[in-house]
């Protein structure tokens, strides 16, 4: 067998499915060997696209999705995909080819260190310098990828290590000592956590996306349940509690809403589960850290203490915690003082679109329409920009992993391929992503992929003619100077493009509208691309841009 | 700012003292010294770092380090519970004048003349970075040419060993 016959192997005995990647010289035995495998592979029309798709398979089936690009340019197009599975803990392997081992370090064709290039961003990495090596890296890759703090693993493998003749009877067993996964939590750390919780009388739960890696929403939610205590999340731990769920308090954060800030400066202990507290949803980090009110629950001891000094860290796994949690803290139950103080600020904050008439399409009545129409029986991705603030904020969430997001990075192009992926990985639930006109075209070239290999995606398309957001930001920061955000002159129409790619289309401009232009667009199970106009001043509705401005600007 | 020293076990991969270096510059940390070798296992070597910085750092550094798949064993060792060494050679000026002079100070400061040439003596000296500063600065007085100084290594005082277990 060759060395790239042992890959395919090895990746089938990892359970793999499919492969998203693009082809060239230096992976080229890997795709040869490929096609005498189980494995399917998808053609991207960039490899950027190819390891989103990953990104988006893997959290929809809770695995390490898998691309493959070949050296140089292709191992560099991956680059900033990984970089976004890496900030938001995203399982993945990406193999990418290498020059001949002889070549190494001679600037060759197509040569690039790419494993040097990704040192900063990826879980791990390797670059198979020999064949009996190949089959255990790949069975560390998943291994790493998928356990403890998930997150990508890049393999590089030259080309002549694919080619190699081996009989394959190596070392298969992984063989890492020096990777160290948490064990069970400490015990005095989490009776202290408890006792903190039964003194408290203001507490609230602040999820992050941990919670959804290590699958524990249950206990999360069994929690919530006995004791009532409020809950607020990120962007990555929207959907932990249902949006709707009368304990939830919204997305906290400069994109979050007024209320679940106020709600964590208001609380007296805040037990913050699976996330990094990054700047971003913690402006007020100081404040938090002098109050000794923060339990911090985490998987990544490094992330104790990184943003802010806890007052009880506790480390490990989420769920088991969870469980313990449950156990030690008796029959504790909030206030009810506390909850009616939490409802007044969140009554007192919500935004309640009119739905009338205004020549534009209020993209926030179209994302309370698509959820209640739906039922959010959907899988949601979303770009970067607006209409993620917007879904984020007004999208009915109701799992964990049926929003699809790029939080960490802020990933423009993310959303459309993720979404191929998230529909590559299943085809009972339909995909929705929802995009702006900027971000859309990021990725735009996938539509290919789409078509070419019937993967349906419910494109909605927030058409304001602007990089949304930048725009609202030079109208909040920079006196209204508006530079580099206007798109106009050079947008497509964009349902001529779909036309052109032979997916079916549609176009909405009033509010009265969107039932039925959301209703037509899930009338059968292929691709559709609804453009949804919006106007460029719509504001995103977001506690940094909140002036109290639900009034168009 | 304090002075803080790690000592790391790692796996003898290529590629790993990029991985441990990389780290520092990407975290915003700072290197002061480090000294890296073999040890007593042919498939485990030991990297002796010197950081500068507060506690917060220190923590930081060593959870960040301790995440890296190579990194098997680390420990901070404090002043009073280790010995820890470093190396220098210098090239210092000499005339026949002062050469007998640079020998007994080279004597009192246990340190060997390790060349010799016309105008010059390398002096090679190994002790703590006190004694080397000291030993330093008596020889800036004959007019040092050149200077090669290693980082610190070190180990833990008494029977108490970096296990792997």
């Amino acid at each position: 067998m060759t060395g790239a016959d042992l890959a395919v192997k090895a990746l089938e005995e990892n359970g793999v499915k499919v492969i998203f990647g693009y082809p060239g010289a230096s992976n080229a035995p890997l795709i040869d060997s490929l096609s005498r495998s189980s494995i399917d592979y998808i053609l991207t029309r960039n490899e950027q696209g190819a390891a989103h798709m990953a990104s988006g398979y893997g959290r929809v089936l809770h695995t390490a999705g898998v691309c493959t690009a070949t050296s140089g340019p292709g191992a560099t197009n991956l680059i900033t995909a990984i970089a976004t599975a890496y900030m938001d803990s995203i399982p993945m392997v990406a193999i990418t080819g290498q020059v001949k081992r002889a070549l190494i370090g001679k600037d060759a064709f197509q040569e690039v260190d790419i494993t040097g290039a990704t040192l900063p961003f990826t879980k791990h990495s390797y670059l198979v310098k020999d064949v009996t090596a190949i089959v255990r890296v790949i069975n560390e890759a998943f291994h790493i990828a998928t356990t403890g703090r998930h997150g990508p693993v890049l393999i590089d493998v030259p080309i002549d290590v694919f080619q190699s003749e081996y009989n394959g009877d190596g070392d298969e067993e992984i063989n890492l000592r020096g990777y160290k996964l948490p064990g069970r939590a400490n015990e005095t750390q989490l009776k202290k956590a408890a006792d903190a919780l039964k003194k408290s009388k203001r507490p609230v739960i602040l999820a992050g996306g941990g919670i959804c890696c290590s699958g524990a929403e249950k206990e999360v939610n069994e929690l919530v349940n006995r004791t009532g205590i409020p809950v607020i999340s990120t962007m990555m731990g929207l959907g932990v509690i249902p949006s709707s769920d009368e304990r939830f308090y919204g997305m906290i954060g400069s994109h979050g809403v007024r209320h679940a800030n106020s709600i964590l400066n208001r609380s007296d202990l805040v037990i913050a589960m699976g996330t990094r507290l990054g700047d971003r949803s913690v402006a007020n980090a100081k404040g938090l850290e002098d109050a000794d009110k923060l339990v911090h629950i985490d998987i990544d001891p490094a992330e104790i203490g990184k943003n802010l000094q806890p007052y009880i860290p506790v480390v490990g796994d989420i769920k088991e915690i969870t469980l313990r949690f449950i156990q030690v803290i008796g029959g504790y139950k909030v206030d009810d003082a506390w909850k009616e103080e939490a409802n007044e600020l969140r009554r007192s904050d919500i935004y309640t679109p009119s739905g009338e008439n205004t020549g534009t399409v209020d993209p926030r009545y179209f994302l309370r329409r698509l959820s209640e129409i739906t039922k959010s029986q959907i899988y949601l991705t979303t770009e970067v920009g607006q209409n993620q603030i917007w879904c984020a904020n007004n999208y009915n969430v109701k799992k964990p992993d049926r929003f699809i997001t790029s939080g960490g990075f802020g990933t423009m192009g993310y959303g459309l391929p993720a979404a191929i992926g998230a529909s590559r990985a299943q085809d009972s639930i339909p995909v929705v992503a929802v995009m702006g006109d900027g971000s859309f075209q990021m990725d735009l070239p996938e539509l290919g992929t789409m078509v070419q290999y019937h993967i349906p995606v419910k494109m909605v398309l927030f058409k304001n003619d602007r990089l949304g957001m930048v725009h609202e930001l030079q109208y909040t920061a920079y006196k209204s100077n508006y530079q580099m955000v206007d798109i106009t002159g050079g947008n497509p129409d964009f349902e001529m493009l779909a036309k052109a790619y032979g997916i079916r289309s549609g176009s909405v401009s009033e509010n009265s509208y969107v039932d039925a232009a959301i209703e037509d667009m899930f009338a059968d199970k292929e691709s559709y691309l609804l453009v949804v106009n919006v106007s460029p001043y719509e504001p995103t509705g977001d506690s940094l841009n909140d002036k109290r401005l639900t009034e168009r600007r | 700012m304090e002075k803080y020293t790690l000592s790391v076990l790692v796996e003898n991969h290529a590629g790993v003292l990029s991985r441990v270096v990389g780290l520092f510059t990407r975290r915003g940390f700072n290197i002061h010294s480090l000294s890296v070798g073999t040890t007593k296992d042919e498939k485990i070597s030991r990297i002796t770092i010197e950081v500068k910085g507060d506690d917060y750092m220190l923590e930081q550094v060593s959870k960040q380090l301790s995440k890296l798949m190579e990194v098997i064993k680390l420990k901070k060792l404090t002043e009073g519970d280790m010995v820890k060494r470093g190396l220098i050679l210098i090239k210092v000026k000499a005339t026949p004048k002062t050469r007998g002079e640079i020998i007994e100070v080279t004597n009192v400061f246990r340190a060997n003349i390790v060349d010799i040439s016309e105008t010059t003596l390398t002096v090679e000296m190994t002790g703590s970075d006190r004694k080397i500063d000291a030993f330093l600065r008596m020889m800036e007085n004959y007019g040092v040419e050149e200077i090669a100084r290693t980082g610190m290594t070190a180990l833990e005082r008494g029977a108490s060993t970096l296990r792997l277990n």
